[in-house]
């Protein structure tokens, strides 16, 4: 076996990405040695098990891959304002919308909104850490190679070309041969393990470790958010699992699970994927309303209108979320019956949002706005995130769904109701919580360019898709040079390129903010408006998060300690705090696994094995690990709180 | 820890190799052996059965006391089992096509599950 067998040749863009890569690792490498940090990264990032830092890696990531999806997109876009061009090949255009369609929602949408569970919901019902914070660690490390093994394909081996639904019989070893659909199905497989953890890691550490008087309805809508997505993560990810893992073994080992011959079911394959996959985007879009709820309410200065309601309506639309799945292939051709019964179901959920929705507008009602960046998000969520819910409901009727099936018109609605919803909350709350997080905010002058471009460029973008569906035009289609299509398209391409633009400012915003902006001296960033406890905290936040934890008997606990003068030092309660201690094992132990799915994608069985046993021995060692972790003394305490609170 | 006196667990040694055997079993079944096919899937039912057996006695919290929120396994597992009736008769009902040749009018799960194997054999 030769180097250049598995490596990705004849495409000059993938060339030049090689070299960049290439570059970009040479000098990540240079300067890490140049100014001696590799202690420092090993120290201080993938040894950590605090939330903190695990959250800020997921959002790095989360951010790297936007921009990665998003060139994906750009290219496309590109491919389909000037079709005659010859800028993409077909098979060169399969793979890149397979790998945006994936790396969009396995790899940018969720760790972006888990990053943002992982640094708050401990700041906000007043735990130290997770309930398994070793598990946490294993979760990121799982995700991150994952990521990473998904990402190399377009270099080595071959990106996926088969969508981000992977449909069989188009993704068995039959009709997809080669490497590209195993990167699929084993960086899925290897980064679901990580989502799965966290999903129990929350919801164990948000039903276990409140603080103290904290019932569930005293919650902040956040946590309930949360809450009920890893009650969906838990109950809709082991579906995905199996389904990977037939399709893995129909393809590595011969089985015939999703292939006529041997009397499999192709659609099996859609059956499985979509009982994951519609949970899945409640999975993105739950989060997404937490964090809009909290925003919403802490720029209109007012108790979230409805709590209760809301809480309610996340639980049903969660219920729910596990009875619509067929809504996705209406058109496989089952009968009118059956197509009828998740018609029928797939509307009903249009209830709870649309309560959702009235609830913000009621909150938003005769309050004195502050138009922070975060709350432009939010409030510009409110209208486009209706444009993308209302086409749902047209797609949801089965009979008219045999027309939009496939077309623009679907890509459209879950762009709206994806980036309106989820990336627009991933952008809210990431501003929102900057301060508490990075010890500064973002500029708000750059914020809103962002925001303007992005919100625009978004538009201008999706909203022709619309048309270009109704003018028949389907999705997965690279040459387009059809009259009526192409003056949409290209107005489409300019917006995509708006988004791209508003993207670019969001980035150097970062860089700016980090070498401009004021850092903040209290807790409570946002012109003390903050609601929840995490605002109680100092900024940054000391690693322990809380000194002494409040009791907390009510909704928006820090509004009344605001009034009474109590924060989270109170000196005469202050107790020696138990901590985790940091490690190197879950870094180690997901190596291995990465390692072993590297060589299961090749179906090198002897690397796969190698890989498979470091892991086991990794768990072995774990096992009879007997680390209790340590506790940070009192007067460590008292010091560090003196210094943040300035006393 | 707990109960950290007792290092070695030796009820989950036990259960470990148990769940091993029987999953070995249960390949050799499907892969190895010259068993008629009703009895291949028999005898993999009731391993699987047995392996639950062993999950939850053995491992989970079953045998645990009841706490202030009632039986919490008792709780779990009924959502667990909820969730499994929704995948198997939800993919029962949908893979059927709802195509049912043999019943008049649409049917509860039982004659979804009926026409669903008939399916599998003629339907496509």
């Amino acid at each position: 076996m030769h180097i250049t067998d598995i490596l990705v040749t004849g495409e000059p863009i993938i060339y030049g990405a090689m070299v960049s890569m290439a570059l970009v690792g040479i000098a990540l490498f240079f300067l890490l040695t140049y100014f001696k940090k590799w202690g420092w990264l090993w120290r201080e990032w993938l040894t950590t098990v605090d939330h903190k830092k695990i959250g800020v890696m997921y959002i790095l990531s989360a951010l790297l891959m936007l921009f990665r999806g998003g060139v994906d997109a750009m290219m496309m876009r590109v491919q389909l304002a000037f079709p005659d061009l010859g800028f993409l090949n077909s098979q060169h255009y399969n793979e890149i919308f397979t790998t945006h369609g994936t790396i969009m929602i396995i790899f940018m949408a969720m760790p972006f909104l888990i990053g943002l569970m992982n640094i708050i919901v401990p700041l906000q019902i007043g735990a130290r850490d997770f309930a398994f914070p070793y598990l946490n660690a294993l979760s990121f490390w799982s995700f991150f190679f994952g990521m990473a093994l998904f990402n190399i394909s377009f270099v080595i081996g071959g990106s996926p070309d088969a969508g981000w639904t992977s449909y069989t019989p188009l993704s068995g070893a039959a009709m997809s041969p080669g490497p590209g659909q195993n990167f699929y199905l084993m960086g899925l497989q290897l980064s679901g393990i990580g989502t799965l953890a966290t999903g129990i890691n929350l919801m164990v550490t948000i039903l276990k470790m409140r603080a103290p008087g904290m019932k569930l309805f005293h919650m902040p809508i956040f946590t309930w958010s949360t809450l009920v997505t890893c009650f969906i993560i838990v109950f809709a990810f082991p579906i995905l699992t199996v389904a990977l893992a037939l399709l893995t073994i129909d393809r590595i080992f011969g089985s015939q699970f999703f292939t006529l011959t041997g009397e499999g079911l192709p659609m099996m394959w859609a059956n499985l994927f979509w009982m994951w996959g519609h949970p899945e985007v409640y999975i993105v879009i739950l989060p997404a309303f937490g964090i809009f709820s909290e925003v919403i309410a802490t720029f209109a200065k007012k108790r979230l209108f409805g709590y209760n309601v809301m809480v309610w309506s996340m639980i049903v639309i969660a219920l729910l979320s596990f009875l619509v799945w067929v809504h996705h292939f209406f058109t496989m051709g089952a009968g009118a019956f059956v197509n009828s019964v998740f018609s029928i179901s797939t509307m009903l959920i249009a209830v709870p949002t649309g309560v959702k929705i009235f609830n913000w507008l009621a909150t938003l009602y005769k309050s004195k706005i502050e138009f922070t960046v975060p709350m432009l998000w939010s409030l510009a969520f409110i209208p486009s995130f209706i444009l993308g819910g209302v086409t749902g409901v047209m797609l949801g009727m089965a009979a008219a769904d045999y027309q939009f099936h496939n077309s623009y018109f679907l890509i459209a609605h879950f762009h709206y109701v994806l980036i309106a919803g989820t990336v627009f909350a991933c952008f809210a709350g990431l501003v929102f919580w900057y301060p508490k997080m990075f010890g500064h905010k973002m500029n708000e002058r750059l914020g809103k360019w962002a925001f303007w471009l992005f919100f625009f460029g978004f538009h201008v973008c999706f909203f022709p898709q619309y048309f270009l569906g109704l003018d028949g035009m389907p999705r997965r289609l690279f040459i387009t040079n059809v009259v009526e299509w192409l003056p949409l398209n290209v107005i489409s391409t300019v917006g995509a390129f708006g988004m791209g633009l508003g993207f670019i400012v969001f980035v150097y915003n970062v860089y700016y903010s980090f070498r401009y902006s004021e850092r903040e001296t209290t807790g409570d960033s946002w012109n003390g408006n903050g609601r929840t406890l995490e605002w109680a905290t100092t900024t940054p936040v000391p690693y322990y998060n809380f000194a002494t934890v409040p009791y907390v008997d009510e909704i928006d606990p820090y509004v009344r300690m605001k009034e009474e003068g109590k924060t989270t030092f109170e000196e005469s309660k202050v107790k020696p705090i138990h901590m985790p201690s940091y490690t190197g094992q879950p870094f180690i132990m997901m190596a291995f696994l990465g390692l072993a799915s590297f060589g299961l994608v090749f179906e090198w069985m002897y690397v796969a094995v190698f890989g498979l046993l470091g892991g086991v021995v990794m768990m072995i060692r774990r096992s009879f690990d007997y680390d209790d972790g340590y506790y940070v003394p009192v007067e460590e305490i008292k010091r560090t709180e003196k210094k943040a609170r300035g006393l | 820890m707990a109960n950290s006196k007792k290092r070695v667990p030796m009820n989950h040694v036990i259960g470990f190799v148990l769940s091993l055997v029987m999953t070995l079993v249960a390949a050799w079944a499907a892969i190895g052996s010259d068993l008629p096919v009703t009895w291949i899937i028999i005898g993999i039912m009731i391993l699987a059965l047995l392996q639950a057996g062993v999950q939850l006695f053995m491992f989970m919290h079953v045998t645990e006391a009841e706490s202030g929120n009632g039986h919490v396994p008792w709780n779990m597992m009924f959502h667990g089992f909820a969730l499994a009736g929704i995948i198997v008769a939800g993919s029962l009902f949908t893979m059927s096509f709802g195509f049912d040749h043999d019943h008049g009018g649409g049917g509860g799960d039982h004659q979804q599950h009926e026409e669903q194997e008939q399916q599998d054999h003629s339907g496509h």
